[in-house]
């Protein structure tokens, strides 16, 4: 048995070839999908079909209203939950040693990120659509969202505030400045690099996000003019158009846009996360 | 004063991450509540027949559903993200990993209606086509969520594994093992508990994971017997049914919202005190 034994070394070369081909073939997933859609989709991306509304149910006309609604419910659900979470982040950093209280509210953050969307779509939909009454309705979409990226939110804020040095702190406090103006002046401003990658991560999973919007915020095409009205996100407008057989080649325009739009706030993110890196790093 | 009414708004506004998990639990239960009292805990999770029409609430095809998609995820979920993990911890070159990690990461950010439908459009004709059956099946959803479930493993093994104290290596490499025997023998198990997280993790994605698997599962109510059978799960049951359920069909839903936040809660749990004991 002993004979077909390999040297250490060669098992080595295997293994990493082989740890290779598997990074590779990931990789060659991704390129894959973002190449599919964008073939059979970029023909159809014009002005019009960007600027115009959809016309019957999205067989016909462009995207504006979905491009309009995820952009709505992306900014209420960003504008609800981020003082919230750095508030939360501020006072588990700043404000409190490390005791069984701050366990249990991390405990209850990284539970939240774990909790499926559709099950925020169920909450959102019996708490906002039914028991307060908003219906489908931007509002009611924009706080189940909200919630959904509170944990994202609260952990990155987090990271940012305790990447600022103490010195920064002991400073401010030594001028004479109180807690609150130390917070407020020097910590936040200096972790603010931190956080916005957070809100940017955010803005991604909100866009992408169906399951928990389409029981929140419905799924009317008409461009929304206030917080009670229904909205259609890309998301749940690609989703449509493709589960109803309404138009293919229009779906495959939506799912450009969202890549598109995915791809970026990605770009954003990285972007965004060296700059902090290089501020810090010594 | 000031400064103590600031300290005490903080304090109310971090509390609500653990009092949102508690109204969604609560708001969900309420609602399911009826069905656990009409039908029986028990005659809701093993009860094969689901026909909400005739007041029949058995959820048990769909939860072997959800077993059998999420472990099938979890085989190409490893394979792939312990692959990429070990790769950008260890061998990849630091210029690699810079536009490795992120276009991983990338994979995350896939809007999961994007995997669904290339899920619809390439591979269910491909496995249709090559191995027969309807296509629309366990192995089509254990693909596709195995690719959706991979960053997360990659992120939370690829930390675990950078978290192993570079002595411990030195060690090892300083008694002449090679680099693979190092990561196998030392590096690896210093860093199993980061890793099972991760998996777990990934588990708690695969069982909750709704719009791609409504998609290419086929959604039917039978208990499948092979891999190229169609199937269920929890999560597309629910959304499948919610757009026109009322009464108590609606409640049976929420029944079902109900036993799977319990699932995830039991997986993220067992998830976040692994990753504490290690740090």
């Amino acid at each position: 048995m002993n004979k077909i034994q390999l040297r250490p070394i060669h098992t080595q070369r295997l293994v990493q070839i082989g740890l290779w081909i598997l990074t590779l073939l990931t990789l060659a997933i991704l390129l894959f999908i973002i190449i599919f859609i964008l073939v059979k989709g970029i023909k159809v991306i014009s002005y019009d079909f960007l600027f115009t509304l959809p016309v019957h149910m999205g067989k016909a006309g462009g995207i504006l209203s979905t491009i309009v609604g995820t952009i709505y419910l992306t900014l209420l659900a960003i504008l609800i939950a981020t003082p919230i979470g750095i508030g939360s982040a501020v006072y588990l950093t700043e404000y409190t040693r490390e005791n069984i209280f701050t366990k249990v509210i991390r405990f209850g953050a990284d539970c939240l990120a774990g909790i499926p969307s559709i099950i925020f779509g169920l909450f959102g939909f019996i708490l906002f659509v039914i028991k307060f009454g908003w219906g489908w309705s931007l509002l009611s979409g924009g706080f189940t969202l909200a919630f959904m990226i509170l944990p994202t939110i609260i952990r990155t804020s987090e990271e940012a505030i305790r990447a600022v040095p103490i010195s920064y702190r002991e400073v401010s406090m030594a001028l004479g400045a109180s807690k609150w103006q130390t917070v407020s002046r020097v910590v936040l401003p200096n972790a603010l690099p931190g956080i916005l990658t957070g809100v940017i991560l955010s803005i991604g999973r909100c866009i992408a996000e169906t399951a928990c919007v389409i029981f929140t915020a419905g799924s009317s095409l008409r461009l929304p003019t206030s917080l009670f009205d229904s909205t259609r996100t890309m998301a749940v407008h690609f989703y449509i158009l493709t589960r109803e057989g309404i138009s293919m080649e229009r779906a495959y325009g939506t799912a450009v846009i969202l890549i598109a739009a995915i791809i970026f706030v990605n770009f954003l993110v990285y972007w965004v996360m060296e700059r902090f890196i290089q501020r810090y790093a010594k | 004063m000031k400064e103590r009414l600031i300290e005490k708004t903080l304090f109310f506004i971090a509390c609500s991450a653990i009092a949102i998990i508690f109204l969604i639990f609560l708001f969900i239960f309420i609602e399911g509540l009826p069905v656990f009292v009409k039908t029986g805990l028990v005659r809701f999770i093993f009860a094969t027949n689901w026909a909400p029409t005739k007041g029949n609430f058995g959820i048990l095809p769909m939860i072997i559903g959800s077993i059998l998609v999420t472990f099938g995820a979890l085989v190409l979920g490893i394979i792939l993200g312990l692959a990429c993990a070990i790769l950008l911890a260890e061998f990849a070159p630091l210029s690699m990993v810079r536009i490795l990690k992120p276009l991983i990461e990338l994979l995350a950010g896939i809007p999961s209606v994007v995997y669904g439908f290339i899920g619809v459009v390439v591979l269910i004709p491909l496995i249709r086509s090559t191995l027969g059956g309807p296509g629309f099946s366990v192995l089509a959803a254990s693909i596709i969520l195995g690719v959706m479930v991979l960053p997360t493993i990659v992120a939370i093994a690829l930390d675990a594994l950078r978290a192993v104290p570079i002595s411990y290596k030195e060690g090892s490499l300083a008694l002449g093992a090679t680099q693979w025997q190092t990561i196998w023998r030392v590096t690896i198990p210093a860093a199993k508990s980061g890793i099972i997280a991760g998996i777990v993790l990934g588990m708690g994605r695969a069982v909750g994971e709704t719009m791609a698997v409504i998609m290419i599962t086929g959604n039917s109510l039978k208990i499948p017997t092979s891999l190229l059978d169609p199937v269920r799960t929890l999560t597309s049951n629910i959304a499948l049914e919610m757009g026109y359920a009322s009464g108590m069909h609606q409640q049976a839903l929420f029944a079902t919202g109900v036993v799977l936040f319990i699932i995830i809660i039991i997986l993220n749990t067992i998830a976040i005190l692994t990753i504490g004991r290690r740090g």
